[in-house]
């Protein structure tokens, strides 16, 4: 530990309780104008929990601008970071304490119901005394507002705490922020410091120094005036872990899948990955290929998987909608391809930063004709990784394209999980080149599975027209409508003896009672937290969580039938039962359960909403509750 | 024996041969008289000339009457969507230096529904020859207005005569960025055809070949009389350009002399509309080729891919 450090730890108090008072978990957001540094604050933060042995769930809170204007209600931009003793899965229902930079962002937080009574505010007080009159009748305001709204109201000096140390606060005002976290959560300063050095690592020795001296500043200051103080316990890990946000699990996945083009456009919130991707493919002999269009980026991909080139996709709602033909072709040429569709809110251009769980049907049976094809969904960062992986086997052990879905909520989330142990069978080659058999056809579709093995070009002996029409075994183009009839089960059986090979999901709680929950993708901590809280309050609720949704896990009917009542919760849209014009007959389900109650026959009701937020645990309860009133 | 060493003597010969047969599958189900026939026969021919294995040689077309193409040939093929044959033959050849590549495309589908492909596969410059079937009409869908058709053109589209000027196809490929190959023949000269292909086969980048092409069924008039008027074409001539048997390129009545390394002529001629200029209008073999870029760090070991991806694990381990 450096001198410096060690001086501010030997500081005696001032003002502040020296008493820690020992918590089991915090939720802090720190929220800004765009620009000024709220999301390195708190991914810092987060990182440096994460190394103290903390659980941590990090999530941006991201306006659709790029550059709102300053001080606007909707263009709050910044993080919202939970970390406690235990596991942490989701970001969890209000903030316990928030950092402003100014008090106007605050507003589209509240609306979001973010905050609750008692929540600490910290703002940034330099409004009250600024040139312009508006401002400082608008600063007032607020405050009396919040306090009236009974939050813990503290104006802080930022700006001129900050102006002792650099001439421009703006940079640097969040390392002097993270250093008064540091304190009110007894965070390791010498953690802090290196959390520094890798955050301007390739900046100058200068900056790094500065924003050091800004983190003591930071600490010191709240040491001095801050009546309160917290000790968060880390919790016993013994895995080693890594900690990454969903796209870099995804950028990483990836590479660990022995895939070597990704070929995508640009789309929020799924370009970050690519970002990363293009950063890094090339130690793994990868190459990220940005095409001139969604339809372009699919068709290189689908060029390359056909040339036996193990291939990715990446894209969001309104690619996939432009993806849609070729993603016909790649099922009915049985063209091995992974799709990844990182959602976002819906439909059309929607809510580009936004979380949603949309795309499910259009994922499942989103292109014209008979489209059977594997559709899997990560339910949590270490799944992102993960599941590329397995989704690579899949899309060459089917001859198929295979949908990841992931959201915006994993995308941006950053939570630790047990480091991947490298497996050098992911990186096996997916085709041998040598001549092909003779006497095998290019779609020997197999009577029982209907599985065929692909030529590839290259091979001797396996040369075959590839074509989009109705063809026959030889990949002929078929006149005779029994081929067609013939091809279309030979497609189709491949995903019954798929679904074979998968074994039923895990129930979280009882095997039977009064309410089962069902959810997929990122919901997954959200829903487990809360089907917990409703446990403890005697509920006989349980839950289970579907990774794959085409097709389903088995054994779905039997799990519900061992419950009173069935019902998914999902981040997507379905009609609110109560409204005078909604019917039994006319009412539309969100898109997990309009799928189960086709496949299952159940009754299954749903609650799903499109406010475009991460759900949360408590929400969670009060949906249980409402179901079960 | 006679101080000469037996193998000295003897013809290298290749262990495999492939003749006309090898490239050619079934039967060509276009109309008789189609255009399509001789380019078809053209294609066999350069492929077998240059001894293309075929396992080795890959077709891709879009959607259309000249996208059958793949069908007929004995090679790998891919008959994918409309209008998207450039991303996927790009796709095909970006991480496959060892592929030759032939891109059947028509008016319709690279002018119009792909025409945004268009611009960004000459931009890339990867090496494949280009061959754009014009006809001037959509021909499987029956008869509709194309984005070459010529103005006033009668279509089922457009009954009293199309009102939107055409494209010219070879001013705007020359028009494109990296643009590094640029020829023009017809369906009706095969002798030129061949010669044409052969040329572009030999191109570092992506030649690309408009073929005039004849449309008995929808377009009867178009080319119909040109075809028997030895006055129609305009035989452009240098020595870095399309190479002829002297014999041969005397039957051509009109001749310009034209210089392929100078793009600005080229445009120049590829404006000349009282007759049809055929052979070389640009060509630049200096151009940056994206398979180049995409191919550069091809095979690594499984070993090395571990390493590496391991290292870049360790950077998140806490």
């Amino acid at each position: 530990m450096d001198k410096h450090a060690l001086d501010v730890l030997n500081t005696t108090n001032g003002k502040g309780t020296s008493q820690r008072k020992k918590i089991d978990q915090a939720i802090v957001e720190i929220v800004s104008d765009s620009g000024e540094g709220a999301q390195k604050c708190g991914q810092s933060l987060g990182q440096i929990s994460a190394k103290m042995g903390n659980g941590v769930w990090t999530v941006e809170i991201i306006p659709a601008e790029i550059q709102p204007p300053a001080r606007s209600r909707e263009g709050a931009s910044g993080i919202r970071v939970r970390f406690g003793a235990k596991k942490i899965t989701n970001m969890g229902d209000h903030a316990g304490l928030v950092v402003a930079l100014n008090e106007q962002v605050l507003y589209g937080r509240l609306r979001q119901n973010a905050y609750k009574q008692g929540t600490i505010l910290l703002i940034e007080n330099k409004w009250a005394s600024d040139e312009n009159p508006e401002i400082r009748r608008q600063y007032a305001e607020a405050l009396t507002e919040f306090k009236a709204e009974g939050f813990d109201v503290r104006e802080i000096p930022m700006e001129t705490e900050c102006l002792k140390l650099v001439m421009d606060a703006r940079k640097g005002k969040n390392m002097w922020v993270l250093g008064m976290l540091c304190y009110i959560y007894d965070r390791d300063v010498e953690i802090a410091e290196k959390q520094i050095h890798q955050t301007f690592r390739k900046k100058s020795q200068k900056v790094i120094d500065v924003n050091i001296d800004l983190l003591h500043a930071g600490y010191h200051y709240a040491k001095e005036n801050l009546d309160f103080c917290y000790e968060i316990p880390p919790m016993k890990v013994s895995d080693e872990q890594v900690v990454m946000n969903g796209n870099e699990a995804l950028s990483l996945g990836i590479m660990a899948a022995g895939i070597e083009l990704c070929s995508m456009y640009p789309i929020t919130p799924a370009t970050s990955a690519s970002h990363h991707l293009a950063e890094h493919f090339e130690k793994v002999g990868g190459v990220v290929h940005q095409a001139e269009d969604e339809i372009a980026a699919i068709g290189f991909a689908v060029g390359a998987a056909y040339a036996g080139k193990t291939t990715v996709t990446i894209t969001s709602g309104p690619g996939i909608a432009l993806k849609t033909e070729f993603i016909g072709l790649a099922v009915m040429a049985e063209v091995p391809l992974v799709i990844i569709d990182v959602q976002r809110g819906g439909p059309s251009t929607g809510l580009p930063t936004k979380v949603e769980q949309s795309d499910l049907t259009a994922a499942i049976m989103g292109q014209t004709g008979d489209v059977p094809k594997i559709v899997l969904a990560a339910a949590t960062i270490e799944e992102c990784f993960h599941f590329v992986i397995l989704a690579r086997k899949l899309a060459e052990a089917f001859r198929t394209p295979v949908f990841l879905l992931s959201d915006a909520n994993l995308a941006t989330g950053v939570q630790p999980f047990k480091r991947p142990k490298v497996n050098p069978d992911w990186f096996a080659l997916p085709i041998d080149l040598s001549p092909w058999k003779e006497g095998i056809r290019a779609f020997d579709w197999s009577p029982e599975t209907g599985i065929s093995k692909r030529p590839i070009p290259g091979q001797k002996g396996g040369m075959y027209t590839l074509t989009g029409l109705a063809h026959d075994e030889n990949s002929k183009v078929a006149y005779e409508p029994e081929i067609n009839q013939r091809s279309s089960e030979a497609r189709s059986r491949k995903f019954a003896a798929f679904q074979k090979t998968l074994k039923p999901p895990t129930i979280h709680g009882d095997p039977e009672g009064d309410l089962l929950v069902v959810g997929w993708g990122s919901t997954l901590g959200a829903i487990d937290e809360g089907i917990e809280m409703a446990r403890e309050e005697g509920l006989k609720v349980s839950s289970i969580h579907l990774r794959f949704l085409f097709p389903f896990e088995p054994g779905l009917a039997d799990i519900f039938k061992r419950f009173k009542k069935v019902m998914t919760i999902e981040i997507n849209y379905s009609d609110t039962v109560g409204d005078p014009m909604i019917t039994e007959e006319n009412r539309r389900y969100s898109q997990l359960a309009w799928q189960l109650r086709a496949r299952t026959l159940v009754d299954i009701d749903c609650a799903g909403n499109v406010y475009g937020q991460p759900l949360g645990p408590g929400q969670v309860l009060e949906i249980i509750k409402k179901q079960l009133a | 024996m006679f101080g000469l060493k037996a193998d000295a003597c003897s013809i290298p010969m290749p262990e495999v041969y492939y003749g006309l047969d090898d490239y050619a599958k079934s039967t060509a189900r276009w109309c008789p008289g189609c255009g399509g026939h001789s380019i078809l026969a053209a294609v066999h021919k350069v492929c077998k000339d240059k001894q293309y294995p075929p396992e080795k040689t890959v077709c891709v077309s879009g959607i259309g009457c000249s996208s059958r193409f793949p069908h007929y040939m004995g090679t790998y093929g891919f008959h994918g969507l409309h209008g998207r044959a450039f991303p996927v033959a790009c796709g095909v050849k970006f991480r496959r230096p060892d592929l030759h590549l032939f891109v059947i495309t028509g008016d319709g589908d690279c002018c119009s529904i792909g025409a945004g492909h268009w611009v960004h596969a000459i931009r890339y410059n990867m090496k494949m020859v280009v061959l754009l079937f014009d006809n001037g009409i959509y021909g499987l869908t029956k008869k509709q207005t194309s984005p070459t058709s010529a103005l006033g053109t009668h279509s089922n589209t457009h009954p009293r005569g199309s009102v939107v000027p055409p494209i010219n196809p070879l001013q705007t490929t020359l028009g494109f960025a990296n643009v590094s190959f640029v020829a023009q023949t017809t369906d009706w000269h095969p002798a030129h055809l061949q010669a044409t292909i052969r040329k572009a086969a030999d191109h570092p980048g992506l030649a690309f070949v408009r073929i005039v092409q004849r449309c008995p069924m929808y377009m009867k008039d178009l080319y119909g009389d040109m075809a028997a008027d030895p006055n129609s074409l305009v035989l452009l001539n240098h020595d870095q350009g399309i190479e002829l048997d002297p014999a041969i390129a005397k039957t051509f009545k009109r001749n310009l002399d034209h210089d392929p390394a100078d793009l600005r002529a080229a445009r120049e001629v590829a404006e000349i509309h009282d007759g049809i200029p055929v052979g070389l209008l640009y060509q630049n073999t200096e151009n940056m080729r994206y398979d180049d870029y995409g191919a550069h760090n091809l095979g690594m070991s499984v070993d090395e891919k571990s390493k590496a991806v391991d290292a870049l694990l360790e950077r998140y381990t806490i």
